[in-house]
């Protein structure tokens, strides 16, 4: 079977984000962009399925500007089979990108599709569920388990949920979206990085996915925080408590 | 029976609200989750947030599951919150889990009868993993965790772990759904008199619910972790641990700490990856939000990630041993010292609670 991850490029989470003086958003030109750290989990995860025989082919797909392709190479050279780019322009919200992914997997008949829970720079945390919806395949998202049985036909997925961990069996095909400690994602070595160059990339535009952007969500802007007062540095105990009772009235 | 119960109820309302202003009529769907019998205290937050939305707001909350907790759920449902109108109630075995299939089309099925302008969840983990599941089989874009109401289509969310804050304003057609984050919509206490009348609770007709959506997905099982502490999305005060705690033995002096405080037990991303506490203790922009009156922040150093679950804190309180730690920046109170000297003599110096 089949493998499908998608894997989106953000700015690169270490980076210390700087919101542009016109407020249309955040400074992204001349910034270090990596690939979303909750894709690598997704695209281990992918890896390592097919490392134990449980599946053929790990493909993995990026939408967004041409630059995409540098994520796709990492990816590549992570361990996967072959790359899908899907150019454009636009900014697209998840439910483009839902669709999107959803042509895709038409063409290309995955039986798992696997997905970060959420992209760092806009924290929507919605795409694998609303691909799952639209393909109307069962969904196993924040997972930090997955046990996939392929006689069955079925996947097993440990969900980090509010009150601890829920166990799910969902049947194939199925939408896996990954939490954190899902796995811990490879690194790419020197020679994975220069077979990863001879990898096939596909390239598609919306257009011949038949797919219309919608575009039902309006930036108005982005602004930074409001900063906290600085606060002071206590020397004791005794005056942390004294602050903490007298000052805030906390205690 | 059941669905002409609730259009009378809507025709009524707009009638009446057409009459008061020329603006548009709001009704909104609360998605609401319950737990031992009542709606949980978060589901109440999202019905905050439809009364932001617009006064003149007719607010239904949607409730599913099957056998007598939800019954009582809907009963408490009914009288949470005095801007609830009435109290959807669907009762059937495929909804007795909160799986994702059946629930997201429950809300396609309620959207088609009732046309409501808003569907409101709070961002839990209920939440984030339905709604959005829902808006795709309505075609609509949904908005996450929104901390801020500023127009009936129009919201602040943040962005970047809370690095930057995003104003998006919804321009597609209804309903416009959106997850809210409950610390942003804190619940005012209702007195017992404020609302002696219970909002009518209806059944939803499940008859056309169809089959599809059963057996793809199947609940397992569940393992949860109990305390006795408040839950660490509610608590007034949280106490938490990072790496420099170095092990889950002495973690036991964080627990010994919050018991003296009447507070909940945080954790940073190393913490719990160290084996220290399990992950449902984490704090940040994958953890839990947290949003207290008091934080206090042991061996923390104040990643982006941490700082994004609780830098609305009323008052946040850092000791570290290192000065230069990022968390001093954001901290009211800072103490640069060893825990290990300073949490034995808090627990020993604090007042007990009340």
């Amino acid at each position: 079977m089949k493998i499908m991850v998608a894997i989106k490029r953000v700015v690169d989470y270490a980076v210390k984000i700087r919101v542009k003086p016109d407020k249309t958003g955040v400074e992204t030109t001349n910034v270090k962009m990596s690939m979303n750290p909750f894709c690598e989990i997704a695209l281990e995860e992918a890896i390592r399925v097919r490392e134990s025989g449980r599946a053929a082919e790990v493909i993995i797909v990026s939408m967004g500007p041409q630059q995409c392709v540098d994520t796709l190479r990492t990816g590549l050279a992570m361990g996967a089979d072959r790359g899908i780019h899907v150019e454009t322009r636009e900014t697209l919200f998840p439910l483009s990108v839902a669709k999107l992914l959803k042509a895709l997997i038409d063409v290309e008949k995955p039986e798992l599709l696997i997905m970060g829970k959420q992209a760092i720079d806009d924290d929507f945390n919605q795409t694998g569920q609303m691909v799952a919806g639209l393909l109307n395949w069962p969904q196993g998202t924040f997972a930090s388990k997955v046990v996939l049985d392929k006689e069955k036909q079925a996947v097993t997925v440990d969900r980090e949920v509010d009150g601890g961990l829920e166990t799910l069996c969902l049947d194939l095909p199925a939408v896996i979206t990954t939490d954190l400690r899902l796995n811990q994602p490879r690194y790419a070595t020197l020679p994975n990085i220069m077979k990863a160059k001879s990898k096939v990339i596909k390239k598609y535009t919306p257009d011949e996915l038949s797919v219309q952007i919608k575009s039902d969500l309006e930036i108005v802007q982005v602004t930074e925080p409001p900063k906290r007062k600085a606060g002071v540095l206590v020397s004791s105990v005794d005056e942390l408590i004294d602050k903490l009772k007298n000052e805030a009235h906390v205690v | 029976m059941a669905t002409r119960a609730m259009l009378g109820v809507f025709r009524k309302h707009s009638i009446a609200s057409r009459i008061a202003s020329n603006y548009k009529l709001l009704s909104t769907l609360v998605l609401a989750e319950h737990e031992g019998g009542s709606i949980t205290a978060s589901s109440v937050s999202a019905v905050e947030a439809a009364k932001s939305l617009s006064e003149d707001n007719s607010v239904s909350i949607l409730l599913a599951g099957s056998g007598t907790s939800l019954k009582e759920a809907a009963e408490h449902a009914a009288s949470c919150h005095p801007s609830v109108s009435q109290v959807l109630m669907s009762d059937s075995d495929k909804l007795s889990h909160a799986l994702a299939e059946p629930w997201a089309r429950l809300i396609h099925l309620v959207q088609q009868k009732g046309s409501y302008s808003h569907i409101i969840a709070a961002s839990g983990s209920f939440g984030k993993n339905i709604l959005p599941r829902a808006a795709a089989l309505l075609d609509v874009s949904p908005i996450t965790d929104v901390i801020e109401i500023s127009g009936s289509h129009q919201f602040v969310r943040p962005i970047y772990a809370g690095n930057a804050l995003c104003t998006v304003r919804y321009t597609g057609s209804d309903p416009c759904m959106l997850t809210i984050r409950s610390t942003s919509f804190p619940v005012v206490p209702i007195s017992d008199n404020a609302r002696s009348d219970a909002a009518p609770i209806f059944q939803v007709d499940l008859s056309t619910f169809d089959e599809d959506a059963r057996g793809k997905s199947r609940y397992v099982k569940q393992s949860s972790q109990n305390t006795e502490r408040p839950d660490l999305g509610n608590a007034r005060v949280v106490v938490t641990g990072g790496r420099g705690l170095k092990s889950a033995e002495n973690f036991k002096m964080i627990e010994k700490l919050a018991e003296k405080l009447g507070a909940a037990v945080g954790a940073t991303r190393a913490a719990v990856d160290a084996g220290f506490v399990p992950n449902d203790l984490q704090v940040g922009q994958t953890g839990k939000i947290v949003a207290p009156e008091l934080y206090i922040a042991f061996g923390v150093s104040g990643a982006i990630q941490h700082l994004a679950g609780m830098r609305d804190s009323k008052v946040i309180v850092a000791v570290n041993k290192d000065a230069d730690a990022p968390i001093f920046q954001v901290a009211d109170y800072g103490l640069v010292g060893d825990l290990f000297e300073v949490i034995p003599e808090l627990i020993q110096k604090l007042p007990e609670k009340k």
